[in-house]
């Protein structure tokens, strides 16, 4: 090797800006579009009065001046405990069974509990109506037909009906959490109590358990909190049944005429709710000796049962049933059904309900596509600028880098609801006058759903060493260059299973929604919900349906292309 | 002209100096080591040379033109050097063949020879049955290779190393030892090698800078650092070594009322001196030698047997002195007996 080369070219210039700066200053101006505008913009509005925008503390006045006001601030709350210790009975011991023992079955639970977490919760609301309607729901026919008895044995228009359909969908949250804590706890731990004298019952409450308690105790908080937040099933149960809620309540000060000013003072203490206690579920999680962080080397294995396994495994079955597999049969059922009540006979299946929807309806193809690319464009929105803020942060690029970051996940603690109202309160009205339009949606989406997207790109920028990209400028590649050579390639994988996260979560949204679509831009779960008031329940199925199938698309893709977790995994 | 020069290089994060004023001058075909504990800057001092870390005062030049000065800096890709990072950095998703290729295609070269130097440079590192392979089909010896490859294939004008054997098993470190010292005596590439191994620095190294809090202490060929080290630190970090209050008096040194001889470094005042005594400098002997060898009666008082020697810990007699004495393996001696110790004075060395 005796040829003489060139070395890279020698300096013609020095450095002395570099370009990530003005790069800095686009992410800041982004980030304060979508996150800090809309929020002060609300905090602003509910001080002012509606037509001068004097100040006023007026609007708080009205948000709390009536009972009825106060009630569903009440009803939430409890609303949102009960669900929570629903989920948290459910998820916990199915979380230890998978986790812990030997239980048969896992494989069944795990495609259970994912089937639960994908499922719209507002389909598993409508499939309960179906289910446990006082009337004419499945369990009351086939109750009194067995019993002759008169009286319904459940009734999902209730308070408690209300909550054990929320815990339904949401008991995913704990069992992901606990499961983790739990995956993390070395057997010794166990067998340092057993060797003590410890039974298995008595080590799991006294070892096992209580080493999770953080995470039990953030799952349930989670829980809470989307809750109290959540309006598809609160809207479609709870309506008809006259339980008003925080999230209800807010939807009728947007009717005719609309009340922004008293909305954004009656979503404050929401908000500020949901911002303590997420400070107080970091605190939680972040005490160190409560959580076994160290147990990650030691050996696991699986607690041996015996019968009780069988016991646990029937605990698993009951929970996908309830949560998945009946409300998935009658939603099903009704779908290709002429009438519903009817049943399952071969005279009353018809494909009418969907040619309808997908060919006659005025709104819904319109609204599928309206979903599809929401979605799609906020995921594209948000996993871009996560990955910019995140590679600036991550690689320490800016002095005040960390301030991006804390933007960024900032829409975590803001709940969909009060975002919604913050993004109409800022850009619908003038100067401009975004109301209607789809870049509104787009834009709201992709602020609700940005702390996804960024967990999931910092995860992937730190998993790349920085020596990768090193090594390729020293050999006389500039920074893009690197990027674009090594790192972007390095990355590719795990940001698409964060695009088809944040797409999935967007398409099936309905809090934000409801509250920034105009006529042209009605997404499929806005429409779905006005169906459920026209109470047409076999057309609602069929959308549903339709909205099922899209969703299972994108997860197939994703399980295939990202890895069979991808939606699974804790941040 | 020397190649590269670091004069008055200084890193500070807010009021804490990691680099201190380092001063280096590396001839054209040089090896140099940078040997220090963890955190005595040595890493630093080589990523600023290269350019991932901005300096706050001092220079780097090469060949005559200045690289960095404080406030305009060049970036790493301007440089002209290549770089074998500790985690060596391998592109996973590129093979072997393109992972060597990258620098060549980036200096715009036909495609011919980039292809025709790419072989080349595999059958140098024995690489070329490999081409096609993928980074994690690879051991981390091959690895390795692929890394050493895809630095020197460019011809840097330096050739910078960042502790790359820490990932390696022992016996793996030692053959990667020689074959860098190899592929350098091959291409005679001027290179800064980070270690904390000392090792490895006496294998690979021209001349060695001795690292510590920051600062250079002594830059040598190693074999006289180990035998003339100027400072404390440097004697205690490079081998094992003996660290005796002694005094000069008139020339002599003379410890505990012993005369050692002569000093052997010249420009040293009467006074207090801290001597450097290797375990390697002194024999121990059953008997009184013959020969007019500086010798000292003494007792045996702990000893450990190591395999390859032993290690005895020796009071001269008439003296609180704890001296640690190599020996061969069948030199055994009793803890407790009267040995006669025969000091070399050419390995005592004074130190700051």
């Amino acid at each position: 090797m005796s040829d003489t080369v060139a070395p890279a070219p020698r300096p013609s210039r020095l450095r002395l800006l570099e370009p990530v700066t003005f790069l800095w200053i686009a992410l800041i101006a982004a980030l304060l579009v979508l996150v800090a505008g809309p929020l002060l913009k609300m905090l602003v509005v509910s001080f002012e009065m509606q037509e001068t925008g004097e100040f006023t503390f007026q609007n708080y006045l009205t948000a709390y001046g009536r009972q009825r006001y106060l009630d569903a601030l009440r009803n939430s709350l409890l609303l949102g405990l009960l669900s929570a210790a629903i989920s948290t009975i459910i998820a916990v011991p199915m979380a230890w069974a998978v986790s812990r023992t030997d239980m048969p079955g896992k494989g069944f639970t795990w495609a259970m509990v994912l089937a639960a977490f994908i499922m719209p919760p507002y389909l598993g609301a409508i499939g309960w109506i179906l289910l446990a309607g006082p009337n004419s729901g499945w369990i009351n026919q086939v109750w009194r037909a067995l019993s002759g008895a008169e009286a319904p044995l459940v009734n999902v228009y209730t308070f408690t009906g209300m909550a054990f359909v929320i815990a339904l969908h949401s008991f995913p949250l704990v069992f992901i959490f606990v499961k983790s804590a739990l995956d993390l706890i070395s057997s010794e731990m166990e067998d340092a109590a057993n060797i003590l004298g410890g039974g298995t019952w008595t080590t799991m409450r006294r070892v096992t358990l209580p080493l999770v308690w953080p995470s039990i105790l953030g799952g349930f908080i989670l829980i809470f909190l989307e809750t109290i937040a959540l309006f598809g099933t609160p809207a479609i149960i709870g309506i008809p049944a006259r339980i008003n809620v925080v999230t209800t309540q807010l939807w009728q000060f947007f009717e005719d005429p609309v009340r922004v000013e008293v909305a954004a003072a009656y979503a404050i203490p929401l908000l500020l709710i949901t911002v303590g206690l997420i400070g107080v579920q970091r605190l939680l999680l972040a005490r160190k000796g409560f959580v076994s962080q160290t147990g990650k080397g030691g050996e696991r294995r699986e607690v041996k049962l015996g019968p009780w396994r069988w016991v646990l495994f029937g605990w698993c079955v009951l929970v996908a049933m309830l949560a998945v597999v009946k409300p998935l049969a009658v939603l099903l059922q009704a779908s290709f059904a002429k009438a519903w009540g009817r049943g399952f006979s071969l005279d009353n299946l018809t494909l009418r309900n969907y040619q309808f929807l997908l060919f006659e309806h005025d709104m819904a193809p319109h609204a599928t596509w309206n979903t599809v690319w929401f979605s799609a464009a906020s995921a594209t929105i948000a996993v871009v600028l996560a990955l910019l803020v995140a590679y600036i942060v991550v690689r320490r690029l800016m002095r005040f880098g960390e301030a991006l970051g804390f933007l960024a996940m900032a829409p975590f603690v803001i709940p969909g609801i009060v975002m919604a109202i913050g993004f109409y309160a800022a850009y619908a009205g003038p100067p401009v006058s975004l109301y209607g339009s789809a870049l509104l949606i787009i834009l709201a989406f992709a602020a609700r759903f940005l702390p996804i997207a960024y967990a999931n790109s910092q995860a992937a920028i730190r998993a790349v060493h920085p020596e990768m990209e090193e090594a390729a400028r020293i050999l006389g590649s500039g920074r893009l260059h690197a990027i674009r050579r090594v790192t972007a390639p390095l990355l590719k994988t795990s940001l698409l299973g964060g695009w088809l996260v944040v797409f999935i979560v967007a398409s099936r949204e309905l809090s934000a929604a409801i509250f920034l679509v105009g006529p042209r831009t009605r997404t499929m779960s806005v429409l779905l919900y006005d169906l459920t008031e026209q109470g047409n329940f076999e057309v609602v199925s069929a959308f549903g349906g339709i909205l099922l199938v899209i969703t299972m698309a994108i997860v197939g893709i994703g399980m295939k292309l990202v890895g069979r977790d991808f939606m699974l995994r804790r941040e | 002209m020397p190649r590269l020069v670091l004069s008055g290089l200084t890193k500070a994060y807010g009021r804490l100096t990691v680099v201190d004023k380092v001063d280096l001058t590396l001839e054209e075909g040089e090896f140099v080591s940078l040997l220090g504990p963890s955190g005595c800057g040595k890493t630093t001092t080589l990523r600023m040379i290269a350019g991932f870390v901005d300096p706050t005062g001092g220079t780097i030049a090469v060949d005559g033109s200045a690289l960095s000065a404080p406030g305009a800096v060049v970036p790493p890709e301007r440089r002209g050097m290549s770089m074998i990072f500790q985690s060596y950095a391998i592109w996973p998703n590129m093979t072997v063949e393109e992972n060597v290729a990258f620098g060549l295609k980036l200096r715009k070269l036909p495609r011919e020879e980039v292809k025709r130097r790419v072989a080349e440079m595999l059958g140098v590192v024995k690489l070329d049955k490999l081409a096609h392979r993928y980074p994690a089909e690879l051991s981390g010896g091959q690895q390795q290779r692929v890394a050493l490859a895809r630095a020197i294939v460019v011809k840097p004008s330096v050739l910078l190393l960042d502790e790359p054997l820490s990932n390696l098993d022992a016996n793996l470190r030692e053959e990667m030892r020689f074959e860098i010292r190899r592929l350098h005596d091959e291409f005679r590439i001027t290179t800064v090698y980070v270690t904390h191994d000392q090792a490895e620095a006496m294998a690979t190294s021209d001349r060695i800078a001795v690292m510590n809090a920051g600062r250079i202490e002594q830059v040598d060929a190693p074999h006289l650092l180990y035998t003339r080290p100027r400072t404390r630190f440097v004697a205690g970090f490079v081998g094992r070594t003996n660290l005796l209050e002694a005094r000069i008096e008139g020339g002599i040194l003379v410890l505990d009322g012993v005369s050692l001889g002569p000093a052997g470094q010249a420009g040293l005042r009467d006074g207090p001196a801290l001597i450097s005594l290797r375990p390697q400098a002194m024999t121990i002997h059953d008997a009184p030698p013959a020969g007019d060898g500086l010798t000292l009666e003494a007792t045996i008082t702990e000893r450990t047997y190591l395999g390859e020697s032993w290690d005895y810990v020796v009071r001269p007699n008439g003296t609180n002195l704890k001296l640690r004495a190599a020996a061969a393996p069948l030199d055994a001696h009793e803890v407790g007996r009267k040995v006669w110790l025969v000091i070399d004075p050419r390995q005592v060395a004074v130190v700051e």
